[in-house]
Formats: C-alpha cells, sequence, structure tokens
C-alpha cells in the first residue's frame, strides 16, 4: 500500500505544478483596467457594432468576418444591416473589408491601420478596454495625443468628440499612488479645453460595448462552442457509468 | 452469412488468428495501474489527429497570402470548423502530455530495460517524429509566431560550422522563411511525417508484442505459465484491458473536451496569443517562445551561452534518451524496487522537467536563466551518472508474482 500513497503523492505534485505556472503570468506597463466580455448581452454588442463602424471601419478592417454572420449572430435584421451599418453597394454575404490603401494610410499614420477581426485575441479585452480610454493630449506627438498603454501609438484619438480630453497630471512619470490611502496623486484627469459629448460612465459603457464588440469578433463562434460543450461532458459523464460497470463486470473473474 | 464470409477471408488472409493472437491471446500483467492508460491514449490521439487533419487539409491554403485567412475560413465559414481546429490543436498538446506520461511510466518501471530496448527506441523515434510534425504543423496558421518560432528553430542549423549556413537556405528553400517554406512544411506535415509515424508505431507494437507488456513490478510474467501455456500473471488484453481502457479513454475525452470547449487556447499555452496577428516579416515579437511543449530542450538551449554549444546541448539532452537502456545498470526493472538514491533521482527528475518546461516559455530574465541552469545541469547528470548510482545502489528483492 505504501508504494501507491507514494504514487498519489506524486501524480498530486504533478498535477498541483501546473496551475503554477499559468498564474505566474504576469507583465510589466500601464496597470490595465479588467474588463470581462459578455457575448450574451446582444443590445451591447449591437452598439459597439455601431460604434465600430461609424468610427473604426473607416481605418480598421474586420476582413475575416461577414456583415451576414454579424447580422444574424447580433439579431440586427439584414435590411437594417446593410442601410445602416455596411458600406453602399455592399453585398450582406461580404467579407467587411474597407477601401484603404495600405500603402497610403501607412504613409498618413507611420503604419498601415491592423485588421481588427482578431485583435481581442492577441491583445486581450483588458488590453483594448484600457487602451481606448488613456488617450492624453501630448504636443510632442504628431496627431496632438499620446497614450498610456501603447505609448507613442499611431492612431489619433478618433473618439475625442466622445471623451473629451484628457492630460496626464505626472508628466510622463509613473503613477504615483498615496503610500497610505492607495489614491492616486497625479494620473488622466479631464482637460477642459475639448469637452467630450458622453459623460466620463457614458464613454466607459460605450467603450465596454466596442471592446465586447471585438471580443465577439474574434471568435463569433464562442458561445456555442460552449454549449455544445456542455452537452459533450454531460455525455461523456454520463458514459463513464456504464464504462466503469463494463470494466468492472469483467474483472470480477481476474484475481 | 457472417459466418462463412469470414471463413472465405481466413482461408486467403489470417483476420481471425491475427486478431486472436493479439488481443484475446495477448496476455498482459494483470496488474497494470494508472500509468499504463497512456499508450493506449496515445494511440487515440494519433487517430483524432489524422482524422481531424484530412478534414482540415480540405479547407486550408497552403500559400503566404492565404493561409492565415484560410484557418479563419475555417473557423467563421466551414460547418463545425472550428470544432474540427481545436481539436486538431488541443490534439497536439494533449499528444505531448500522454507521450511524456508514457515515456514518464517507461522510466519508473524500467519498460526500456533488457530486452524491450527497441521498444524504447522506436518510441523515441516516434517522439523525435512527432516533435518534427509539431514544429512542421505550428507554421501552417502563418501567424506571428508560426513565423517566428520557425525562424528561431531553423536558425538553430546556422550554428552547425560550415554547412550552416547552406543548410538554413536548404531547409527553407528561399533567404527567408517564405511561402516556400510554407508550402514544403504542409507536404512534410500531412504526407511525409504521417507516415513515418504510422511506421514506427507498427514497429513498436510489433516489438511489444514481441517481446510482452512490461508492468509496476517489473516481472516477467512469462516465467510462470499454467499448463495451457497461459501466464499465471496475464490476462486477455481483450476483453480485460479493452474494457477497462474504455473508461481511461472516457476520462481523458472529459479532460480532452473540457479544454476543446472552454479553453482552447489554454490561457496561451496551446493556442499562442501572438499567432492570431498575420505573419509579418518586418516586425519581431516581443518576446519569441516555442509552444510549451518543446519549453524543456529550449531552455537548455538558451542557457548555453555559446550558439553551436547550446545546439549541441539540445541535441544531446534528446540523444541521451535514445541510449537510456544501457545507462540503466540496476537489476531490477522498477523503481519500486531499486534503492532509495534512485527513487529520490527519478522523482526530482519529473519535477525537474516540468519546471525546465515552464522556464522554456518564460522570457530569458537573469533568475530564470539561473534557474535553467541548475535544471540542466540535473537533466544531464540523471542520465551521465545513470551508470554509476544505478549499478551500485543495493535493491530489494523482486517477488515472483506480481503484486497489485
Amino acid at each position: 500500500m505504501k508504494k501507491i500513497t507514494l504514487m498519489k503523492t506524486i501524480f498530486a505534485a504533478l498535477i498541483l505544478s501546473i496551475p503554477l505556472g499559468v498564474l505566474a503570468a504576469g507583465e510589466e506597463g500601464y496597470p490595465l483596467d479588467a474588463m470581462t466580455a459578455d457575448p450574451t448581452d446582444k443590445p451591447s454588442l449591437q452598439r459597439g457594432a455601431k460604434l465600430y463602424m461609424n468610427y473604426c471601419f473607416g481605418c480598421h478592417a474586420v476582413g475575416y468576418q461577414r456583415y451576414e454572420r454579424v447580422a444574424d449572430d447580433l439579431g440586427i435584421p439584414h435590411d437594417l444591416m446593410q442601410e445602416y451599418l455596411m458600406p453602399a453597394g455592399g453585398k450582406i454575404g461580404d467579407l467587411m473589408k474597407n477601401g484603404m490603401d495600405p500603402k497610403e494610410s501607412k504613409n498618413w499614420f507611420g503604419a498601415t491601420p491592423p485588421d481588427l477581426t482578431l485583435v481581442a485575441r492577441v491583445r486581450g479585452t483588458d488590453w483594448l478596454y484600457t487602451y481606448l480610454r488613456t488617450f492624453y493630449l501630448d504636443p510632442k506627438r504628431p496627431l496632438g495625443v499620446n497614450n498610456m498603454v501603447f505609448p507613442d501609438v499611431g492612431m489619433p484619438h478618433i473618439l475625442l468628440e466622445l471623451q473629451g480630453a484628457q492630460i496626464d497630471t505626472c508628466a510622463g512619470a509613473e503613477v504615483q499612488r498615496d503610500i497610505l490611502t492607495g489614491e492616486r496623486i497625479c494620473g488622466l484627469e479631464p482637460d477642459p479645453s475639448i469637452k467630450g459629448s458622453l459623460s466620463p460612465a457614458q464613454y466607459d459603457q460605450a467603450i465596454y460595448d466596442l471592446v465586447n464588440f471585438l471580443a465577439y469578433s474574434a471568435e463569433p463562434m464562442k458561445m456555442e462552442r460552449q454549449r455544445l460543450g456542455i452537452y459533450v461532458l454531460l455525455f461523456l459523464a454520463i458514459f463513464l457509468i456504464p464504462a466503469y460497470l463494463l470494466k468492472r463486470e469483467y474483472w470480477k473473474d481476474v484475481h | 452469412m457472417g459466418k462463412k464470409l469470414l471463413a472465405w477471408v481466413d482461408e486467403r488472409l489470417p483476420v481471425s488468428s491475427f486478431v486472436e493472437a493479439h488481443l484475446a491471446k495477448y496476455y498482459a500483467p494483470k496488474n497494470f495501474n494508472f500509468w499504463y492508460f497512456f499508450g493506449s491514449l496515445a494511440l487515440l490521439i494519433l487517430v483524432n489527429q489524422l482524422i481531424t487533419g484530412i478534414w482540415l487539409t480540405m479547407s486550408y491554403t497552403p500559400s503566404a497570402e492565404q493561409a492565415f485567412a484560410s484557418v479563419e475560413y475555417i473557423m467563421r465559414d466551414v460547418e463545425y470548423g472550428w470544432l474540427i481546429r481545436y481539436l486538431h490543436s488541443t490534439g497536439a498538446s494533449a499528444f505531448f502530455v500522454v507521450v511524456y506520461m508514457h515515456m514518464f511510466r517507461a522510466l519508473l518501471y524500467g519498460s526500456y530495460q533488457k530486452p524491450r530496448e527497441l521498444i524504447w527506441i522506436f518510441g523515441m523515434a516516434i517522439y523525435l517524429a512527432l516533435m518534427a510534425e509539431a514544429f512542421m504543423g505550428y507554421l501552417l496558421p502563418w501567424g506571428q509566431m508560426s513565423y517566428w518560432g520557425a525562424q528561431v528553430i531553423i536558425s538553430l542549423f546556422g550554428a552547425i560550422p560550415v554547412i550552416g549556413a547552406d543548410l538554413q537556405q536548404w531547409i527553407r528553400g528561399d533567404y527567408l522563411i517564405s511561402g516556400i517554406t510554407l508550402n514544403r512544411f504542409f507536404a512534410l506535415h500531412v504526407i511525409a511525417l504521417p507516415i513515418v509515424i504510422l511506421g514506427l508505431v507498427l514497429m513498436h507494437l510489433v516489438a511489444l508484442h514481441e517481446v510482452g507488456s512490461n508492468n509496476p513490478d517489473g516481472i516477467d510474467i512469462k516465467k510462470l505459465k499454467d499448463e495451457t501455456g497461459k501466464p499465471l500473471d496475464g490476462i486477455g488484453f481483450h476483453p480485460y484491458y479493452t474494457v477497462k481502457d474504455i473508461v481511461g479513454v472516457v476520462v481523458f475525452l472529459f479532460v480532452f473536451c473540457a479544454v476543446v470547449f472552454f479553453f482552447p487556447e489554454m490561457n496561451g499555452f496551446f493556442l499562442e496569443h501572438a499567432n492570431f496577428e498575420p505573419a509579418n516579416s518586418l516586425k519581431t515579437p516581443e518576446h519569441i517562445a516555442p509552444v510549451w511543449y518543446f519549453g524543456a530542450f529550449y531552455s537548455i538551449l538558451r542557457g548555453i551561452p555559446d550558439k553551436l554549444m547550446g545546439v549541441i546541448g539540445m541535441g544531446g539532452a534528446i540523444a541521451i534518451l535514445f541510449v537510456l537502456p544501457w545507462l540503466d545498470r540496476a537489476p531490477v526493472r522498477s523503481w519500486r524496487y531499486k534503492g532509495p538514491i534512485f527513487r529520490t533521482l527519478i522523482i526530482v527528475f519529473g519535477l525537474n522537467f516540468i519546471l525546465l518546461t515552464w522556464l522554456g516559455t518564460k522570457p530569458a530574465t537573469e533568475t530564470y536563466t539561473l534557474m535553467a541552469r541548475i535544471c540542466m545541469v540535473y537533466y544531464f547528470a540523471f542520465f551521465l551518472l545513470m551508470p554509476f548510482y544505478s549499478a551500485m545502489e543495493k535493491t530489494k528483492p523482486v517477488p515472483e508474482r506480481v503484486t497489485g
């Protein structure tokens, strides 16, 4: 019996050492605000899609995705999709590509705006959610704005009219916090020179919707995957019972 | 009708006798434990990879312009394409998990010892072919990590003196990794290596069935037989181990499907985040990491400061496994009857390998590099000193019959 317990100990040690590796992943840089994408929240996804098509799509294609799939998954009728969320003359079955010439856009911004279909799987939703909320005025940059999460990014603050301007009161230094209370001493503050049309809470919600849409677009089958997964695991759990009983029956005569 | 047909075939092809000899009358020791599930599970995953692979090939386009988009086409437009792809990508990682467990089992119970040296060597050859298969398969999605991972691995050949640079170019078929490299990797991944692997698996099994399975006690069960010639401690593989393996398969599939349906990226370990960005030869990712299953060998490569020595070290770490049957000089097979030194070293070796694997997926900071170097020294010392400690240490007496 001693051997069996020893072996179980080893096995437990092997298993326990796996999550250590998963947990130990931490990265430096601007602290990211957490957000959890919710693919079941269709109103949020619809608002996100609207925001995306109006503000982002001009430069950033979502070229692996099709209009029809987005319309069907998000519960948008095809005629409304075609009227409000698609370039004129496009077909509902088309891939969501835009008319930007990559060579010209490289001249304009210093880098071609990337396709964003999968960006949520590359960067993660927390990164996107924080990135889109941390643009600030910086006269040193060619477009007048800089970003906390992605320093010296080539992208303009396209949502400036919604958020309004921000300034960095730390002036480039790291965010400082009061040692006792943990409160921020300096950081991003609203700049009264340019007011946005949304309140800070509304803007956060808008960005949540936008990132939620990008998370959906990165893996549109996620809901279907999880739905099917429950049935598969249920089947296997039930199938384990006859499989085990069959084994026990046959092994009765092994001594 | 069925019986007549079978008789007709049997006169011309030994179907019944073959099936009987290798299933019902293949006597396996009755004391197989948990560790003995992984052989049949490896076979299951091989079949999974072949079938899902065939279906992926139907929709995949092996060209630098189309590869990335065709993978997303499979994920979005092909019916259940996402499932086929996740089964294949998760299967690749699961294959290595299962193979590592299978190999560690052999280490624990001395399954590589006489007369099973060839089984071990064929197994090692499968492992090597599997590494090549996985490496080439990883280029096919044509993501950033596909591209730069391949770049790093192929550049290793450049460390070879004199012929290095030409060899690298010959492997790539171009001055840099390009569509030409992708096309040849595709050919090797879907045709050449699967044929090699299937052939080696066949040899692995033929050799196994020639000498018979080892067991957790490392006892030769063929020594004691009853009057019919059946080993006293043996039971027919079918039905006993077929019904037992079904239980193992169900438990395995539960874990496997939990990953496929709920964590297909496994937090970047099975599908790396950077690989969702198309390959770009002008933009090097910040941190190039191989997929986790190459981690241990990558740690060794990075741990040695000189590039050529690093390549030799990495190659040596794999090569030394081939001669394991001749390094272990203990008179007993199973660790159950080996001395406390061997028993301790083998456990530490398992943990050491896990740590080395994990370090391979991390950036090479000062602390991590130091840790990797310590682990690496242990890895080699475990094998190189084995002829001494295994021969010197007193072993326990091995019982005549198998214990539980």
